[in-house]
C-alpha cells in the first residue's frame, strides 16, 4: 500500500536519534548495568524477577541493535544484559534452593528446546516474506506439522516418516495458500488468517477422527536426542548442550544454511529481488511466480518441521488440540524483531525461548511473575513495530501480489 | 507490512497494477461485481467442501448437516413457539445468544475494514471488554441495576476502544502495520487474562483462592433475560443492543461526516488527505470505534450470561476471530454482518452443545472442528473473489451455450 503522504515520519533530530540502532545498543548497556544494581541499595529489589526482566530487555535491545547494522555493540549489549542479570540475581541473596530450581545448566537446554519451533518458524517466515509474500499462516502450517508429524511417526513406525509426513502436510497447506496469494492475488493477510482457521479445523477434526481426542498411543517413535560422548558427562556443559534433540541441532544448521542461501547464492539473490522489486526481477528474466511459489512452499515445510519437533521431539510423541498455542505468531514476531535476517531472527527466537523457559521456572516464586515473562515477547514486538526505537525494514514489495504484464 | 517504513524504492516506480488494492477498494469491487452472489456461493462452496471432508471420513454429510441445523434450533421455523421447554426453541435462543456476540465482533472487523484496516485483534478487544465488565460488575455491589449495568457496559466499551486505539495510534503516528500490532495485542490480552484470573491475580475469585476463576458479576449488573430462564442461559436483552448496533453502524458510515471521512480514507488515503481529511485522526477514530464494538460484545457476554470467566475459558474462546469471517462474508455491511452472524451463530451452537452426543450422526467434537474448517474456507474464498466469480461466470457460460445449442436444435 502507499507509504508517502500521511505516513511521513516526523523526522526531527530527536526522533532520528531514537531510531538510530546505536541508541538501542547503548540503552541496552545501561539497562544491563541497571539489572546488576537493582538488587543492591538504594533500590534493593527483593525479588529476582526484576533483575531478570531488565537483563532480558537489555539483551533484546542488543539483538535489535545487532540485526540492524551495529553488530559488535549489539552483541556487547546481549552479553552485558545476561551478565547484569546474573549479577543482579547473585546480589538478591534470595532463597538459594529456589534459585537453583530456576537457574541451572539445564535452563540453557530448555531455552533451546523452547526456541527451536520459533527458529524454524521465523526462518520459514523469512523466506516467504523475503520473496514478497506475507505469511500470517505460519501458526497453521506449524500446527499441521505437529499433528501429521506425530501421525506419520505413529503409523509409519519411525520418526523419519513423521518428519516427512509433517513436512508434506505443511507443504500442501502452503501450496494452497500460495495459489490464493500468488495466482489469485487474494489479500495475503486474509489468506493467511484462513490458513490458520483451516489448520485448526483440519488437525482438530482428524485428531478426533483418528485418535478420538486422546493422547496419541504410547510407544510412538520420537525424534532422538544427540548425546555428545565427551560432553554429556561434563559438569556444566553436559546438561546444557550434551544431550539436545536432533531438531535443535538441525535448527542451528538451518540458520547458517539459510544465511548462506539468502545472501551468498544466486537463488537467494533472486528471492530477495522478488521481494524488493518484482518488476525489475521479471525484467531480467526471473520467474517471479516460480520463486514465490518455491519460497512459500519452503516456508510451509520449515514451519511444519518446527511443529513436528513440537509434537514428536519436545512433546515426546503427543498431540493436543491447538498445540502450537500461538508459537507461530511468536515466530513471526521473532522474524520482525530480527529485521528479516537469519541471525537476527535466531537471536530473537533464542531470547523469546529463554523468556518462556524462565517463565515456566519462575512459577516456584509466583505465577504473576511467570505471566510477566510470557507477555514479554509480545510487548517487545509491539514496541518494535511501533518503531519507538530503531527501525524495522521489511522487504519493499512484501504483501503485494504481482501481476505479469 | 509493506507500509511499516517509507524506505526502499520509490512507490512511483511500481505500476499501479502491481499494487495491492486497499482492502476497502477491493471490497467495493466485489460489491459491484457480485452483489449477493459471491457471499452466498462462498458459503455454499465452503459447506460442500466441509461435507466432502465429512463424507471422506465415513459419515453422512447430509445427516450431519441436518443434525447441525436442528442442533442450532433452526427447525424452530417449522413449529414456532416461545416456550423454551421445546428443544428447538431452546436451541434457537442459544443460537441467537451466539449471534449477539458475533454481530458485534463482526462489526468490529467490518468498521476497520471500511477505513482500509484489518483489525485482526477483535479477540483481544473482546477479552478486554469481558475483563472490564467483570471487574465493574463485581465492584459497586448494591447499586441500582440500571446505573450499574450502564457503568459496566460503557466502561467495557471504552476499554475495548482504548485497546484497539493503541493499534490505531501506532498506525497513525509511526505507520506500524495494524495487523502485527493487533496480533500482539491479542496475545497480551490473553496473558493479561491469565494473570487477572490466575493464582493471586486481582480479579481472581475471593471466596475460592485456589480456583483460577473470576468473581461472579453482581445481580444488579446482570442483564434481564427476555426469552428463557436466567439459570439456563436465556436470551438477554443484549440481543436488541446488537441489533441496534447494526443500525448504528450503518448510520455512522452512511449518514455522518465521520463515516464519510472513514470511508474516504478507506478508499484512498492519499486522495482523502488531498481533500482535506485528517487521515491520522480517522485511522485512530476508526480503530477505536472498531474496538468499542468488540468491547461491547465482551460486556454483553459477561453481563448477559457468562457472569464469570476462568483461565481455562480463555483459550476456548474464538468469537473474536469468527468476527473476521462474519465481516468478510457479510461484505462489511450491516445487513450482511447480521445474516453472516446468524449463520455462524447457528454453526457455533449447532455443532457443539446443540448436538446430542451419541444420538446425532456426527460427534460434537468432529462437528466443532468442522466449524473451523468451514470458517477457514469461507475466509479463504472471500479473499479470492476472482475464483468465485469465475465459477459463477462459468456456470452462466454453460447455461448460455446450452441455450444456444437448444436453439440450434430447434
Amino acid at each position: 500500500m502507499t507509504t508517502s503522504g500521511w505516513t511521513d515520519r516526523i523526522d526531527n533530530p530527536m526522533t532520528a536519534k531514537l531510531r538510530d540502532p546505536a541508541t538501542a545498543g547503548y540503552t541496552g548497556l545501561l539497562l544491563a548495568a541497571f539489572a546488576a544494581f537493582l538488587a543492591i541499595p538504594p533500590i534493593e529489589a527483593r525479588s529476582i524477577v526484576w533483575s531478570i526482566l531488565v537483563g532480558l530487555i537489555a539483551a533484546f535491545l542488543g539483538v535489535w541493535t545487532a540485526s540492524r547494522g551495529r553488530v559488535r555493540l549489539g552483541i556487547g549489549a546481549v552479553v552485558a544484559g545476561l551478565v547484569g542479570m546474573g549479577l543482579g540475581i547473585l546480589a538478591t541473596h534470595s532463597g538459594t534452593t529456589n534459585l537453583e530450581a530456576v537457574f541451572n545448566s539445564s535452563l540453557i537446554a530448555q531455552m533451546f528446546a523452547f526456541s527451536t519451533p520459533l527458529v524454524f518458524g521465523a526462518i520459514a517466515g523469512m523466506f516467504s516474506e523475503r520473496s514478497g509474500v506475507i505469511n500470517i499462516g505460519l501458526e497453521g502450517m506449524m500446527l499441521m506439522g505437529a499433528f501429521w508429524g506425530v501421525y506419520g511417526a505413529d503409523k509409519g513406525g519411525n520418526w523419519v516418516v513423521g518428519i516427512f509426513v509433517g513436512a508434506l502436510s505443511g507443504a500442501l497447506l502452503a501450496t494452497l495458500y500460495a495459489y490464493f496469494a500468488i495466482h489469485l492475488r487474494a489479500n495475503q493477510i486474509v489468506g493467511g488468517t484462513a490458513v490458520n482457521f483451516l489448520a485448526l479445523g483440519i488437525t482438530g477434526y482428524f485428531f478426533f477422527q483418528l485418535y478420538h481426542g486422546n493422547y496419541v498411543s504410547q510407544g510412538v517413535s520420537t525424534i532422538p536426542n544427540v548425546k555428545i560422548p565427551f560432553l554429556a558427562d561434563t559438569h556444566f556443559l553436559g546438561p546444557a548442550i550434551g544431550d539436545l534433540n536432533l531438531m535443535i541441532w538441525a535448527g542451528f544448521v538451518l540458520v547458517i544454511v539459510s544465511y548462506i542461501v539468502l545472501f551468498k547464492t544466486p537463488i537467494g539473490l533472486r528471492i530477495r529481488a522478488c521481494g524488493e522489486h518484482p518488476r525489475a526481477a521479471d525484467t531480467v528474466g526471473i520467474n517471479v511466480f516460480t520463486i514465490r511459489y518455491g519460497a512459500v512452499i519452503l516456508s510451509g515445510i520449515l514451519a511444519a518441521l518446527g511443529g513436528v519437533y513440537l509434537s514428536d521431539g519436545f512433546g515426546g510423541g503427543t498431540f493436543n488440540d491447538n498445540m502450537t498455542e500461538g508459537r507461530g505468531f511468536i515466530a513471526l514476531a521473532a522474524m520482525i524483531f530480527g529485521n528479516w535476517r537469519p541471525f537476527g531472527a535466531f537471536g530473537a527466537a533464542l531470547l523469546f525461548g529463554l523468556s518462556s523457559a524462565v517463565a515456566l521456572r519462575l512459577q516456584v516464586y509466583s505465577s504473576s511473575a511467570s505471566t510477566l515473562f510470557n507477555v514479554l515477547p509480545y510487548v517487545l514486538t509491539l514496541i518494535a513495530v511501533g518503531g519507538v526505537i530503531g527501525r524495522t525494514v521489511p522487504p519493499a514489495a512484501d504483501g503485494r501480489p504481482y501481476s505479469k504484464q | 507490512m509493506s507500509e511499516l517504513e517509507p524506505t526502499g524504492p520509490p512507490e512511483e516506480s511500481e505500476p499501479p497494477s502491481g499494487q495491492t488494492p486497499s482492502v476497502a477498494a477491493s471490497m467495493a469491487l466485489k460489491q459491484r461485481a457480485g452483489g449477493l452472489i459471491v457471499p452466498v456461493l462462498t458459503a455454499v462452496i465452503a459447506f460442500v467442501i466441509g461435507g466432502l471432508v465429512v463424507l471422506a471420513t465415513g459419515h453422512n454429510p447430509l445427516l450431519a448437516y441436518r443434525d447441525i441445523f436442528n442442533g442450532a434450533g433452526l427447525n424452530w421455523i417449522f413449529h414456532p413457539t416461545t416456550n423454551v421447554a421445546s428443544t428447538a426453541a431452546y436451541n434457537l435462543s442459544q443460537t441467537l445468544l451466539q449471534t449477539t456476540t458475533l454481530i458485534l465482533c463482526g462489526l468490529a472487523v467490518a468498521f476497520a475494514f471500511r477505513c482500509g484496516m484489518f483489525n485482526i485483534g477483535g479477540q483481544g478487544q473482546y477479552f478486554i471488554g469481558l475483563y472490564t465488565a467483570n471487574w465493574l460488575g463485581y465492584e459497586f455491589q448494591g447499586m441500582k441495576p440500571l446505573p450499574h449495568i450502564l457503568i459496566a457496559v460503557i466502561g467495557a466499551t471504552l476499554a475495548g476502544a482504548a485497546w484497539a486505539g493503541i493499534a490505531g495510534v501506532l498506525k497513525a503516528t509511526v505507520g506500524a502495520h495494524e495487523v502485527i500490532s493487533t496480533i500482539m495485542l491479542n496475545w497480551i490480552a490473553i496473558w493479561v487474562g491469565e494473570w487477572l484470573f490466575g493464582d493471586g491475580g486481582p480479579l481472581q475469585n475471593a471466596a475460592n483462592p485456589t480456583v483460577p476463576i473470576s468473581n461472579d458479576v453482581a445481580n444488579s449488573a446482570q442483564l434481564p433475560v427476555f426469552w428463557g430462564q436466567k439459570e439456563l442461559q436465556g436470551l438477554h436483552v443484549g440481543f436488541f443492543v446488537a441489533l441496534g448496533a447494526l443500525v448504528v453502524f450503518s448510520l455512522i458510515l452512511n449518514r455522518t461526516t465521520l463515516g464519510y471521512e472513514v470511508r474516504a480514507v478507506g478508499f484512498n488515503p492519499e486522495a482523502a488527505a488531498y481533500g482535506g481529511i485528517n487521515v491520522r485522526k480517522n485511522l485512530v477514530r476508526a480503530m477505536a470505534i472498531s474496538g468499542a464494538f468488540a468491547g461491547l460484545a465482551g460486556a454483553l457476554d459477561m453481563l448477559g450470561y457468562l457472569y464469570h470467566f476462568g483461565q481455562s475459558d480463555i483459550p476456548a474462546s474464538s468469537v473474536g476471530f469468527l468476527g473476521i469471517a462474519v465481516a468478510l462474508l457479510g461484505r462489511n455491511t450491516a445487513v450482511g454482518v447480521g445474516l453472516a452472524s446468524l449463520l455462524f451463530g447457528a454453526l457455533l451452537f449447532g455443532t457443539t452443545h446443540g448436538l446430542q452426543s451419541g444420538v446425532s450422526s456426527i460427534d460434537p467434537e468432529l462437528a466443532g472442528n468442522l466449524t473451523y474448517i468451514i470458517q477457514g474456507l469461507v475466509v479463504l474464498f472471500v479473499g479470492a473473489d476472482i475464483l468465485i466469480l469465475s465459477v459463477w461466470n462459468a456456470r452462466k457460460k454453460v447455461r448460455l451455450r446450452g441455450g444456444r445449442t437448444a436453439e440450434a436444435a430447434a
